[in-house]
C-alpha cells in the first residue's frame, strides 16, 4: 500500500515545490513508483519546475469532477522511468477540491504507486488543509528565519490535530523536517538561525538541510528538478534526503562554513 | 577562539535575538493549542456510546473538533449516520 507524503511549510516560497519536485524524482530513480500531485489550485507551478507545463491537458480538478480519468490526467515525466505528474487546475474555485473527492483519487493512485507526493500550497487554508489531511507523513520546509520557523511550528500543530490521522485516533503522522535556503556562513556568523538552533525550536528529526543555492533558480529556468543537475549542492543535498527518507543513515553536508579562513586564502591549500 | 579571529567581524548577535523571540512565541502558542483537547478524546468515546443506543455508527463516524477565534471557543460535532437500510437491517 502507497504512502501518501505532503510538503508542506505554512509560509510561502520556502521550497515545498522545489522539495516536491526534486523528492519525488529522487524516490523515482531509486525504482519507486512515485507520483506528485500539484494541490495549489489557480496557481499551478509544479508543471513548470517539473519542465512539463506544455504537456498539461487535464488537471486534479477534471479528475475530481470525473471530466477525465486518472489515466488522462497524469503526465509521465520523460527523464525518469516511475515518475508521474498530477497538474493543478487553473480554476480560481477553491471550493473545487472536496475532501471526498480528493480521497477517491488518492485511494485510486494507492493501487498503483509506492509513493504520493502531495505538493501543499502556502497557508493554513483550504487547500493547504486538504494537501496535509490524508498524509501518513510530513516534510515541513522551514527557512532559518523567523517567519517561516513560526508558521513551521503552526503546521506541526495542524497535522497533530486536524489530519485524518489525527481525527481518528490513527499513530501520528511522521514528521520531518527539511531545513532549506540554508546559509552556513552566515549562520556562523550568527546572523542566521542554525540548523541546531532550528532543531531546539522545532524538535523534530531533520532529514534534510538545504543550502541556499543558485543551482536552484538555474533548474527551475531549464525545467529540470534540481536532484537532476550533476554537481549541483542543492542537488547533492536532495539526494542524501532521500536516501534518509528510505532508511540510510547519512552524515548532513552542508552545514559547515565553507569559507577559507584568514591563513588558508594567505596560503592557499584546500 | 583563534588569533586570527581578531581580524574578523566579532559575531553578530542578531540570530540569537531571533531564536529567543521565537521561543517565547512559540511556548506560548503551543500552550494555547494544548490547553484543552485533552478531554476530547473522552468526550468523542462517550458520544458515540451514546449514539450507539440509537443507530449503528463506528467511530469514523463521529468528528469532534475544537476551534478558537479571537476569545472564543467553538465546538465541531459532526455524525453520520449510515444508509437507511444498514440501519434498519440488523433490528428487524
Ligand atoms: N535552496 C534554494 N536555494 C536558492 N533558492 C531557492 C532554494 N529553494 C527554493 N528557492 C527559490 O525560492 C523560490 C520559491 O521556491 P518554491 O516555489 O519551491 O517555494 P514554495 O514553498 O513552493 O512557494 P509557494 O508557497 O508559493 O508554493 C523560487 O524562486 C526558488 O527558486
Ligand atoms: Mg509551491
Amino acid at each position: 500500500m502507497a504512502t501518501v507524503i505532503v510538503v508542506t511549510s505554512g509560509k510561502g516560497g520556502v521550497g515545498k515545490t522545489t522539495t516536491s519536485a526534486s523528492f519525488a524524482t529522487g524516490l523515482a530513480q531509486r525504482g519507486y513508483r512515485t507520483v506528485v500531485i500539484d494541490f495549489d489550485v489557480g496557481l499551478r507551478n509544479l508543471d513548470l519546475i517539473m519542465g512539463c507545463e506544455r504537456r498539461v491537458v487535464y488537471d486534479f480538478v477534471n479528475v475530481i469532477n470525473s471530466e477525465a480519468n486518472l489515466n488522462q490526467a497524469l503526465i509521465r515525466d520523460k527523464r525518469v522511468d516511475n515518475l508521474y505528474i498530477l497538474p493543478a487546475s487553473q480554476t480560481r474555485d477553491k471550493e473545487a477540491l472536496t475532501k471526498e473527492g480528493v480521497e477517491k483519487i488518492l485511494n485510486e493512485l494507492k493501487q498503483s504507486f509506492d509513493y504520493v507526493v502531495c505538493d501543499s500550497p502556502a497557508g493554513i487554508e483550504r487547500g493547504a488543509l486538504m494537501a496535509l489531511y490524508f498524509a501518513d507523513e510530513a516534510l515541513v520546509v522551514t527557512n532559518p528565519e523567523v517567519s517561516s520557523v513560526r508558521d513551521s511550528d503552526r503546521i506541526l500543530g495542524i497535522l497533530a490535530s486536524r489530519s485524518r490521522r489525527a481525527e481518528q485516533g490513527d499513530p501520528p503522522v511522521k514528521e520531518h523536517l527539511v531545513l532549506a535556503r540554508y546559509a552556513p556562513d552566515r549562520a556562523h556568523r550568527g546572523d542566521m538561525l542554525t540548523v541546531e538552533d532550528v532543531l531546539e525550536i522545532l524538535g523534530i528529526p531533520l532529514l534534510g538541510v538545504i543550502p541556499e543555492s543558485p543551482a536552484v533558480l538555474q533548474s527551475s529556468n531549464a525545467g529540470v528538478p534540481v536532484i537532476l543537475e550533476d554537481g549541483s549542492d542543492a542537488g547533492a543535498a536532495y539526494g542524501d534526503l532521500v536516501e534518509r527518507f528510505l532508511g540510510k543513515d547519512l552524515p548532513h553536508r552542508f552545514t559547515m562554513s565553507q569559507k577559507k579562513g584568514f591563513l588558508k586564502r594567505l596560503f592557499g591549500g584546500s | 577562539m583563534g588569533l586570527f579571529d581578531y581580524f574578523r567581524s566579532p559575531p553578530s548577535k542578531s540570530a540569537a535575538l531571533a531564536k529567543e523571540r521565537l521561543q517565547i512565541i512559540v511556548a506560548h502558542e503551543r500552550g494555547s493549542r494544548r490547553s484543552s483537547p485533552d478531554y476530547l478524546p473522552a468526550l468523542k468515546k462517550e458520544l458515540l456510546e451514546v449514539v450507539r443506543k440509537y443507530v449503528p455508527i463506528d467511530q469514523s463516524q463521529v468528528k469532534v473538533h475544537l476551534d478558537r477565534e479571537g476569545g472564543c471557543e467553538i465546538l465541531e460535532l459532526n455524525i453520520t449516520l449510515p444508509d437507511e437500510e444498514q440501519r434498519l437491517g440488523p433490528q428487524r
